[in-house]
């Protein structure tokens, strides 16, 4: 990968991404992480910053369609591939049924956690439309709430993928 | 939290990330999924002058089975493909559901089965089951490539044989065997996104009841992970009952040195040693590769 050094000798490289469907190209330094390209280079908040170190999940995005902690992914390793944040999930200005969902079943509390948790249940839905419950719950669990106690957040995500929400 | 400074590389091939790690010297570090390295970064622990990513690799994510030669997983394949890998459930369903247990999701989609060798903690969850079954495990260098059975890869609580000058491990095989069931216990405080306070692993060679063979690898519970080699003389070319499964259990304590931590006293570990090993053996034996 080309490095653009400055006089400093400060080396900074140009990453290619998708994100939410759009091209950008953003010259970043090596130590840049994929959470701050998308919230500090991106303007693209909703993707949460809590431990930042992997265990809590708030900063989950989709790489290539899976999720993954953004604290912890570099973002030249993510040149060349497809990321979708929080605020690619409702389509066309209509909420997707799991955020429904997650408002109908009072999923969220302080809500910081939630972006994370609708991307891993999002990822999982469309790999399995019909989860069985100790699946959703392998699913998130890579994503640490410290209100609502998960109960409804189960709930809603059975509830989007059984079809009792119209988005 | 931020990373502190370093250059970044991506070779197109392990000739030019060999080269490329020989030239920088041992300073630049290989960076396959970054869930250890980059938290190590974080805290301090690593300021690597360069990490050269391995992600262009793509020919060290293969999975596949080499008839005559085993398993062959690469060390780039991730744990959720490992355990999502259909080669991997024919065969050895114990390794996919090990891979399972490691970490959670998000960090199951990141980490490599290389970067969890490589990284050598005595409590990482792989090491264990790969060693029951006999693993091997292939590094390219400057030199050349060279073979080493896993269970003397590792040297001490995150060393292992690998040279820190350019070279890159690149593919885990486990053999072709006659065992008839393997399988890995992890104990963690949580289910999920934690580390093993104990985990054990066997394989068995069963003839009807008999033991023939049997292989015990405890993780955890000493600087590396170790076979339990004296447990395993204690039944093999026995008829199993669960008596000489308890003996094995008893026996294997003595073979692990565990500390204690956050996650556990020594006298703890010891006891899930004894409870662990009696337990993965009559899985193993009942049930086949699990
Ligand atoms: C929240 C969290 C929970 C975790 N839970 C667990 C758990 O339950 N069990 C467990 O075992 N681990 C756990 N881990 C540790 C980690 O995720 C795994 O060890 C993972 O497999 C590391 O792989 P990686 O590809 O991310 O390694 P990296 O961070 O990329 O690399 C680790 C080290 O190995 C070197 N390296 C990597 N690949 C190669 C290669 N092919 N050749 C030469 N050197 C190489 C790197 O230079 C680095 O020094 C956890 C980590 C986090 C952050
Ligand atoms: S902020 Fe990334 S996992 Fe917690
Ligand atoms: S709603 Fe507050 S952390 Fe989940």
């Amino acid at each position: 990968m080309q490095a653009i050094a400055d006089k400093q000798g400060v080396k900074r490289y140009l990453v290619d991404v998708t994100v939410n469907g759009d091209d950008y190209s953003v010259v970043v330094k090596a130590n840049t992480l994929l959470v701050n390209l998308l919230r500090d280079e991106i303007d693209l908040t909703g993707t949460k910053k809590g431990c930042e170190l992997g265990d809590c999940g708030s900063c989950t995005v989709l790489l290539d369609g899976k999720p993954v902690d953004a604290c912890l992914v570099l973002a030249l390793e993510a040149d060349g591939c497809d990321v979708i944040t929080i605020e690619g999930v409702a389509q066309h200005g209509e909420l997707d049924k799991l955020q429904r969902s997650f408002a109908d079943n009072a999923a969220i509390q302080c809500g910081y956690c939630t972006p994370g948790m609708i991307l891993s249940a999002k990822a999982l839905l469309t790999r399995n439309p019909k989860p069985t419950e100790p699946e959703v719950r392998a699913a998130i669990s890579g994503n640490l709430c410290r209100c609502t106690g998960y109960v409804n957040i189960v709930k809603a995500v059975m509830a989007a993928a059984s079809g009792e929400v119209t988005a | 939290m931020y990373l502190p400074d370093f250059d970044y590389y991506a070779p197109e091939s392990l000739a030019e990330a060999t080269a490329l790690l020989v030239e920088l010297g041992p300073a630049a570090k290989p960076l396959a999924g970054g869930t250890d390295i980059l938290v190590k970064m974080k805290n301090g622990l690593a300021s690597p002058s360069a990490l050269v990513s391995l992600k262009n690799l793509t020919e060290l994510r293969d999975i596949r089975w080499e008839p005559g030669r085993g398993l062959v997983i690469g060390a780039l394949a991730t744990h959720n493909q490992i355990r999502d890998s259909e080669v991997v459930q024919q065969h050895f369903l114990s390794i996919s559901q090990a891979a399972h247990q490691l970490a959670n999701n998000q960090i199951r989609n990141r980490g490599t089965i290389g970067g969890n060798l490589v990284n050598a903690i005595p409590s990482a969850d792989l090491p264990p089951i790969l060693i029951a079954l006999g693993a091997s495990v292939t590094m390219v260098g400057p030199d050349g490539a060279r073979t080493v059975p896993l269970e003397s890869f590792f040297t001490g609580p995150s060393c292992c044989v690998i040279e820190p000058e350019g070279e890159i491990l690149t593919e885990i095989v486990i053999p072709e065997q006659d065992t008839t069931g393997s399988t890995y216990i992890k104990f963690g405080l949580r289910k999920s996104g934690a580390l093993a306070v104990v985990g054990v692993a066997t394989a068995v060679t069963m003839d009807g009841d008999v033991i023939r063979k049997a292989r015990i690898c405890l993780g955890a519970v000493y600087k590396v992970p170790v076979l339990a080699e004296e447990a395993a003389k204690v039944i093999e070319g026995k008829t199993w009952s669960d008596e000489l499964l308890e003996q094995a259990g008893r026996t294997a304590v003595g073979c692990c040195l565990p500390i204690s931590d956050i996650r556990g006293s020594d006298e703890y570990r010891r006891d899930l040693v004894r409870v662990f090993t009696r337990r993965a053996l009559k899985r193993a034996i009942t049930q086949g590769h699990v």
